[in-house]
């Protein structure tokens, strides 16, 4: 499961990441953000009405808003 | 080490860094740019309790020393002494967000681990305890080994304990010089060295603070999200010219009171009429349009100030991402309807190229707040005051559609570039969205300040020097009895080339002879068109009758519309150009901004003036 299956409201634990569908900038960023293998998130919200994309991520106490494609590429485990 | 003594303020963004700043320095700012990138600059004086002036900067926000975008290039380059010419700071002061300090301990680690004085300021505390959050200080100091001080900028509370410890902070950088640099971690290491030490100093922690979570519920609504931000953008815009209108009569007459006392006070002749038909009629034309900017202004400050600007960008994500951008070049082009220079400069936190370059080109298309002049005193002269609507007013609707002009073409031009000069893969969109925060007036007013004093400046130089050259221009050779005096000046003459190539869009020879001026600033068009009609009323009195009736009187309404449709494209301001070239490194992309631009504004002043005349209007 990824996170961009996840419920909104649901907790899970990031497993890992598959960098290499991400742009190297983009990947940057995220570990960055902390939105990395171990960290605990949680989705708050999904995009706007078409397509749902972006979607907001909650990771500790901060907000972090993602597209649908970073959500894709990030193996999760829910708690 | 040279004279004055120096500290920096660094940590993530949205840690509160520029409020703390404002606390510290005060009004007095000195905002530039760093040499060679467009990353600003912002130093300010901070006295210590000894008497001693520090200069101390604002450093840009930053996530870790491994820079993503040119605003952490700097930090990074500073904080470790590799910008050149510019000083090491002696004593580093890392904000970090109370309520944030798992995320905001990861990068703060890495500053301390440099080994130099510093300071840590930890920030926004009360925010933290209303969110449930109770802090132990003294446990961070202990974690970190460097003195942490609590603080609420936006209330000074904790300044002097601040103060005081960036002098402690001051005296070990003299006694010592060398640094101490600690073992470097890796980024896993540092973030799980970052969970610990903040739940140590965690003393206890309740449920978050469910005013952020119902605010974003409503405001980043699937469905109600987009419009609540059209709706909030149109009372922005009515605002614009409903609450702007008293000041600006105000200052309206204040500069036609100080014509008519030049008048009275000055002999008839030259110096007179240089400083009532050039410098009043010019420069006071432009100066009436500052409760307009300043309005405009202060809800884009507001915006960014309390967290909504970037909900904005994550609600325009979607769409953006449609013309090949992301929600990231949301804020740069909201920021160049204001002006499209600090739009531009915006662009720098967006980290990919080619979505940047596209952001820059299309940028001069949002209505920046120097049309606004030009807009307003057309709409005045040719838009009737009537309702179509409760609250709704035909010039503000007007004003809306010459908005949404803009925002269209700018989409255009974007899915257009995106797919020729700019192309290449689509970028991400990753973006923090900070918590909601009460915008704090007197940053605001600082901020607001800053910016009104910037349009004044460009009055009074720019502005200023233009209308006193075209004035000359427009006054000499003197006209024969019974020729008029614009067609014998030597602005006159120049104009008629122009008037040739604008003739067919429906222009006549005074839009051409202020179009000429209005390459350095847009609202020089409206100083020039007022100038050129002063020196050219038959009389006193209609010299004296506004610009707006003198231009109902000449102007028909197809060519009205069709001088509105240009300056929707014009890509008239030098200062724009100039930025561009900077961002850009070269001549080739202003050149091409200039071409395609000015095409647009050809072929469609052209299509409104043949429509509008072909409908009888």
């Amino acid at each position: 499961m990824t996170l961009e299956g996840l419920e909104r409201g649901r907790r899970a634990r990031i497993v890992a990441v598959d960098w290499d569908r991400l742009a190297p900038e983009d990947a940057a960023r995220l570990r960055a953000l902390g939105l990395d293998a171990g960290a605990r998130v949680a989705v708050a919200h999904r995009g706007v009405a078409w397509g749902r994309d972006p979607i907001a991520v909650m990771i500790g106490r901060m907000t972090v808003a993602v597209r649908r494609s970073h959500a894709a590429a990030m193996e999760i485990e829910p708690l | 080490m040279s004279g004055l003594r120096n500290a920096a303020l660094v940590g993530n963004p949205n840690a509160g860094k520029s409020a703390l700043f404002n606390a510290l320095t005060g009004a007095r700012q000195k905002i530039a740019n760093y040499p060679g990138v467009t990353v600003e600059r912002k130093a300010g004086r901070l006295v210590l309790p000894s008497g001693e002036p520090v200069e101390l900067i604002d450093l840009p926000g930053a996530y870790s020393f491994e820079p993503s975008s040119p605003d952490e290039e700097v930090t990074r380059k500073v904080v470790h002494g590799e910008f050149a010419g510019e000083a090491t700071p002696e004593v580093l002061i890392v904000v970090l967000d109370a309520a944030n300090l798992e995320q905001h301990l990861v990068f703060a680690q890495e500053v301390i681990a440099l080994g130099r004085p510093t300071v840590v300021a930890l920030n926004m505390i009360d925010m933290a305890e209303r969110d449930g959050l109770v802090l132990d200080p003294n446990a961070l100091e202990q974690a970190l080994g460097v003195p942490v001080v609590p603080t609420v900028a936006v209330r000074r509370r904790g300044l002097t304990e601040l103060v005081a410890a960036i002098q402690r902070a001051e005296a070990r950088a003299e006694g010592e010089g060398d640094d101490h640099p600690q073992p470097h971690l890796t980024l896993p290491e540092r973030r799980l060295a970052a969970a610990n030490i903040a739940k140590g100093a965690i003393l206890s922690e309740t449920a978050q603070h469910r005013l952020h979570a119902g605010l974003d519920k409503v405001l980043l609504h699937p469905w109600l999200g987009l419009p609540i931000l059209f709706a909030l953008l149109f009372v922005v815009f009515q605002a614009v010219f409903a609450w702007a209108t008293p000041f600006a009569d105000g200052l309206e007459a204040l500069v036609a009171l100080v014509s008519e006392q030049v008048s009275a006070l000055l002999p008839a002749g030259f110096v007179r009429d240089l400083i009532t038909e050039g410098v009043l009629a010019g420069v006071g034309s432009v100066v009436v349009f500052l409760p307009q900017i300043v309005i405009l202004f202060a809800f884009i400050l507001a915006m960014e100030a309390s967290g909504y600007m970037a909900r904005a960008a994550y609600l325009m994500d979607r769409m953006m991402q449609g013309v090949g951008l992301s929600g990231r070049s949301f804020i740069p082009l909201l920021s160049s309807v204001a002006c499209a220079i600090p739009g531009i400069m915006a662009t720098r936190s967006i980290a990919d190229p080619r979505d940047r370059l596209t952001t820059i080109l299309i940028a001069p298309l949002m209505t920046c707040s120097a049309r606004l002049p030009v807009y307003a005193v057309i709409i005045a002269a040719f838009i009737p005051q009537a309702t179509v609507g409760p609250g709704i007013g035909l010039q503000g609707l007007v004003l809306f559609g010459l908005y949404v002009a803009g925002i269209v073409g700018a989409m255009v031009a974007a899915l257009v570039l995106r797919r020729t000069v700019t192309k290449g893969a689509a970028s991400g969109f990753i973006m923090e969205l900070p918590r909601y925060q009460l915008p704090r007036l007197k940053d605001l007013l600082i901020g607001l300040w800053q910016r009104a004093w910037v349009f004044l400046r460009r009055a009074g130089t720019i502005i200023f020097t233009v209308t006193i050259v075209l004035w000359l221009l427009l006054s000499f050779p003197k006209a024969a009895p019974g020729e008029s005096q614009v067609d014998a000046s030597f602005a006159g003459q120049l104009s008629q080339g122009l008037a040739v190539v604008v003739q067919p869009i429906g222009f006549n020879r005074e839009i051409a002879l202020a179009l000429i001026p209005a390459m350095a600033a847009r609202e020089v068009a409206v100083a020039s068109l007022a100038t050129t009609y002063a020196v050219d009323a038959p009389d006193e009195e209609a010299a004296a009758a506004g610009l707006a009736s003198q231009l109902s009187a000449r102007w028909s309404l197809p060519t009205a519309l069709a001088f509105l449709a240009w300056f929707v494209f014009a890509p008239q301001c030098l200062s724009t150009i100039a930025v561009t070239r900077r961002e850009t490194n070269g001549w080739k992309w202003p050149a091409f901004m200039l071409a395609y631009l000015f095409s647009l504004a050809y072929i469609f002043a052209g299509l409104t003036y043949w429509t509008a005349v072909a409908l009888g209007l």
